[in-house]
C-alpha cells in the first residue's frame, strides 16, 4: 500500500515515462481514496501547461496588452 | 520609410519600425533571454553567447514578424535550441558541481508529509479554480517567476530543461551528468515545491 509521498513520486514520473500496469493499479487504488493526491495529479498537468506557455512567451503577451498607457 | 535608416548594413534596413528598433523593448528582451539562458547554462558567458546568436538570427529575419509577441516567441524558440545545443556539446566537459550547484536540497520537502508519508493536513493539495485563466494574467506570471527563483538552482535547472526546453529524460541525464533515478527525484522535488508555492501564492489565495 503506497503512501502519499510515494504516490506523488509515481505521478511525477508518469510525466516522463509510461507507468507499468502494476504501478497504475496501485495508483488507482490510492487515488480513489485520497483527494490530496488526486489534486496533485491534476496540478502536475497544469504545471506542465503553465511552464510551456511561459516558455512560449505567454507572460510577455499579457504584458503587451495592458502595458501601453500607464 | 527613410532609405538612410540603416547606414551600415543593408541587410538590416528592415529594422526600421520593427520591435527590434525600440531600444527599451530590445533591452528588456535581452534581459529576459539572459536570465533564462543563465539559469540553464550556469555560466553567464555561455548564456551571453547563446543570447547573441539568437538575436542575430532574429535580426536577419525580422521582416517575417508582424508584432512583438510573434517575434518574442520566435526568438525564445531559437534561444531554447541554442541552449540545448550548448548543453549537449559540453556534457563531457562540464563540472557537475558547477552545473548542479551545491546539493542543498537533501530533505527540503519532507515537511509536506508526516512520518508515515501522508500529506500533513495543511499541506494537502487543494482544488484549483480555473487554472487556465492564470495564463492570461500578468500578475500570475510574476508569482510564477518568483516561485521558480525560489527553487534550489539544481531543481530549477532540471525542471526548466524538462518543461521549458522539453528535453527527454536521457538528454537531461547526459547534459547534467545524473542518473535517471536522480533525475526523477529532482523533478519530483521541484514539482512538489513549485506546486506548493503556486498554491500558497496564487491558486489558494481566496479562501474566505
Amino acid at each position: 500500500m503506497k503512501n502519499c509521498r510515494e504516490v506523488t513520486r509515481l505521478l511525477s514520473e508518469s510525466q516522463e515515462r509510461e507507468l507499468t500496469l502494476a504501478e497504475r493499479t496501485s495508483l488507482k487504488f490510492h487515488l480513489a481514496m485520497c483527494s490530496g493526491c488526486r489534486n496533485f495529479g491534476k496540478h502536475l498537468g497544469t504545471l506542465r501547461k503553465i511552464a510551456r506557455s511561459y516558455a512560449h512567451g505567454a507572460a510577455d503577451r499579457t504584458e503587451d496588452s495592458d502595458n501601453r498607457d500607464k | 520609410m527613410s532609405e538612410n535608416a540603416a547606414p551600415n548594413a543593408g541587410h538590416t534596413s528592415g529594422l526600421e519600425g520593427s520591435p527590434l528598433s525600440d531600444e527599451q523593448f530590445l533591452q528588456e528582451l535581452r534581459q529576459q533571454m539572459h536570465r533564462f539562458a543563465s539559469l540553464q547554462l550556469g555560466d553567464p558567458q555561455l548564456a551571453e553567447d547563446a543570447v547573441q546568436e539568437a538575436l542575430v538570427g532574429a535580426i536577419k529575419n525580422v521582416r517575417t514578424f508582424a508584432g512583438r509577441a510573434a517575434l518574442k516567441t520566435w526568438v525564445f524558440a531559437i534561444l531554447k535550441n541554442k541552449i540545448a545545443d550548448s548543453l549537449r556539446q559540453r556534457q563531457r566537459f562540464v563540472d557537475a558541481d558547477q552545473l548542479l550547484g551545491a546539493d542543498r536540497e537533501g530533505h527540503d520537502h519532507d515537511e509536506l508529509f508526516d512520518r508515515r508519508g501522508h500529506w500533513l493536513k495543511d499541506e494537502r493539495p487543494a482544488h484549483w479554480e480555473d487554472p487556465e485563466a492564470a495564463i492570461h494574467d500578468k500578475h500570475f506570471w510574476r508569482v510564477f517567476e518568483s516561485c521558480l527563483n525560489y527553487l534550489p538552482a539544481r531543481q530549477a535547472q532540471v525542471f526548466m530543461m524538462r518543461e521549458f526546453i522539453e528535453l527527454e529524460s536521457h538528454e537531461i541525464c547526459a547534459a547534467a551528468e545524473i542518473t535517471v533515478s536522480n533525475l526523477n527525484v529532482t523533478l519530483h522535488r521541484a514539482r512538489l515545491r513549485l506546486r506548493e508555492c503556486l498554491e500558497n501564492n496564487w491558486f489558494g489565495r481566496e479562501e474566505g
